[in-house]
């Protein structure tokens, strides 16, 4: 008898070899981005306009703030799109990124369950709310990934001069809209980034109970990670940053579910500053 | 429950309207744990021969180095893996991070112990007399190899389904490794957590559905072929 194994032993490294060549995608580029902007399904229509027009392949890795920072600076990602404007800057004044851009932006609100144990609805001034919440020990859902979201939830704590802990403060650890979906099912309170809030509103119990606190304002920039740190696609970052600076694109995102939810999910920054951004959404917020 | 039947209607409606994501995602996801899983087998299975026949210093340090791989998280290899893979790592240079060939090898590294220690124990359990039997009608070690594996093709095919069913299921090293990247690394699980994460829990039950289904017309093939030769 003839043994059959041979072409077993051909055919294994053939596939492999073949699924190698199908996908080795050198001019690709890595973007790193937030679970809320790949929550909201944001990149899902824009990314395919821009591959069209550029040829450039990206691979959206969508991981907490934290994270996408962390692979910045270790090389492992061409350009990022996150929303923590403090270390963001760091990573600019370290020279592991460059051409730092601000692209859209909206606002965080503290949602919990309807019937508001706390007491908080209504209440503009976020750290009052939060103290709310810790007097009344509500339960509290905190990402706790170290991600943008929870970046500013710890900087909104420590601004109201409160250091959350205890059996009522619990951390989650996942993307913000498993966190929201953990919230619901435990009526517990959280922070929200309100795009993905309203993305997955149809699901939840939960309400808006704190809004509008100038504070809250959720800045989403984009820049490329500094093309001196080994296999950076440098023309690709940079073609991206500019793709979503151009006021078409600004236009898209402006229009982006607006329909869907009677307001816009991101607010486009058409190139002003950071701080005419932040009086913008003052201004708007008192309305 | 609601959300169960709706999810079971959406499943159906997918199917029947032959939604070209979801089909994308699935017959990828079949791709790369096939591939994983064949070159798993190939690997696995002359090792595990090894492994059963030979007596060699050192022989029970690597078979409890299997068994424990049996059981290894497949977060932890994704993470391993991804260390290796990144720019950074040692092997970022292959650029392989975040594609599907990234996927394999981490669900590869899943199945081989599963492999292993399959066929070790399925070709132990053979007659003895048996190997010597082959030997002595002057079988090379191929043809040998090839003898064994006949014999013990009912342990090895379920060495096969054990090696399959961990990687198609597996979802953290999939989304560490693969980056749950939309058109290119996305598979049925990591889809599955991203729409729910997205409160699209019907897409995320019908996503669950095809992996039960996919997983299942696997076993049943593999089974068939399995059950073969007892029938008759």
């Amino acid at each position: 008898m003839r043994p059959r194994l041979p072409h077993l032993i051909l055919t294994a490294p053939l596939l492999v070899a073949l699924l190698v060549v199908a996908c080795s995608g050198d001019d690709a580029l890595i973007l790193a981005t937030t679970t809320s902007t790949e929550n909201s399904g944001l990149l899902d229509d824009l990314v395919p306009i821009f591959e069209e027009r550029s040829g450039i392949n990206v691979k959206v890795i969508a991981v907490g703030t934290g994270a996408a920072l962390r692979m910045a600076a270790e090389g492992n990602a061409d350009a990022l799109l996150v929303h923590a404007p403090a270390a963001e800057k760091e990573l600019v004044q370290s020279g592991d990124v460059i051409n730092r851009r601000l692209v859209a932006y909206n606002d965080f609100v503290l949602v919990g369950p309807p019937d508001d144990p706390a007491g908080i609805r209504g209440e503009r001034d976020i750290e009052t709310a939060l103290a709310g919440v810790a007097a009344a020990e509500a339960r509290f859902i905190s990402r706790g990934d170290d991600s943008g979201t929870h970046k500013k939830e710890l900087a909104l704590w420590a601004a109201a001069g409160l250091d959350p802990a205890g059996n009522w403060y619990e951390e989650s650890g996942q993307g913000m809209g498993s966190s929201l979906t953990i919230a619901d099912q435990k009526e517990a309170y959280i922070l929200t980034d309100r795009g993905t809030f309203l993305a997955l509103g149809p699901t939840l119990d939960l309400e808006v109970l704190s809004e509008g606190d100038p504070e809250l304002i959720n800045i989403y920039s984009v820049m490329q990670v500094e093309p001196g740190k080994g296999q950076i696609n440098a023309d690709a970052a940079a073609a991206w940053v500019a793709f979503l600076l151009e006021p078409e694109t600004q236009d898209w995102i402006e229009a982006f579910r607006r329909e869907e939810f009677g307001r816009s999910l991101f607010i486009p920054t058409r190139g002003r500053s950071e701080a005419e951004t932040i009086d913008d959404f003052a201004a708007g917020a008192s309305e | 429950m609601e959300f169960l039947w709706n999810g079971l209607k959406e499943a159906f409606n997918l199917w029947i309207h032959g939604d070209a994501e979801i089909i994308e995602i699935t017959l990828r996801t079949l791709a790369i744990s096939a591939v994983a899983t064949a070159v798993a087998l190939f690997i696995g299975v002359p090792t595990g021969a090894v492994l059963a026949l030979k007596q060699f210093r050192g022989r029970r340090f690597i078979v409890a180095l299997v068994n424990t791989g049996m059981g290894m998280p497949p977060v932890v290899v994704g993470l391993v893996v991804a260390i290796f893979l990144w720019r950074s790592g040692p092997l970022g240079g292959l650029n392989l991070i975040f594609t599907p060939t990234a996927m394999v090898i981490a669900q590869f590294v899943i199945a081989v112990p599963l492999v292993v220690g399959f066929s070790m124990a399925s070709i132990q359990s053979l007659n003895p007399r048996l190997l010597e039997q082959i030997v002595a009608l002057g079988a090379n070690r191929l043809q040998l190899l090839w003898l064994l594996v006949r014999e013990a093709r009912l342990g090895l095919l379920a060495a096969l389904m054990a090696g399959f069913g961990a990687v198609i299921s597996e979802v953290g090293a999939s989304m560490m490794v693969g980056g749950n990247i939309a058109g290119e690394t996305r598979v049925l699980t990591t889809a599955t957590v991203l729409e729910t994460s997205r409160g699209n829990i019907e897409i995320g039950i019908a996503l669950g559905v095809m992996l039960l289904v996919l997983a299942y017309v696997v076993n049943l093939v593999v089974t068939g072929v399995q059950q073969q030769r007892r029938a008759t």
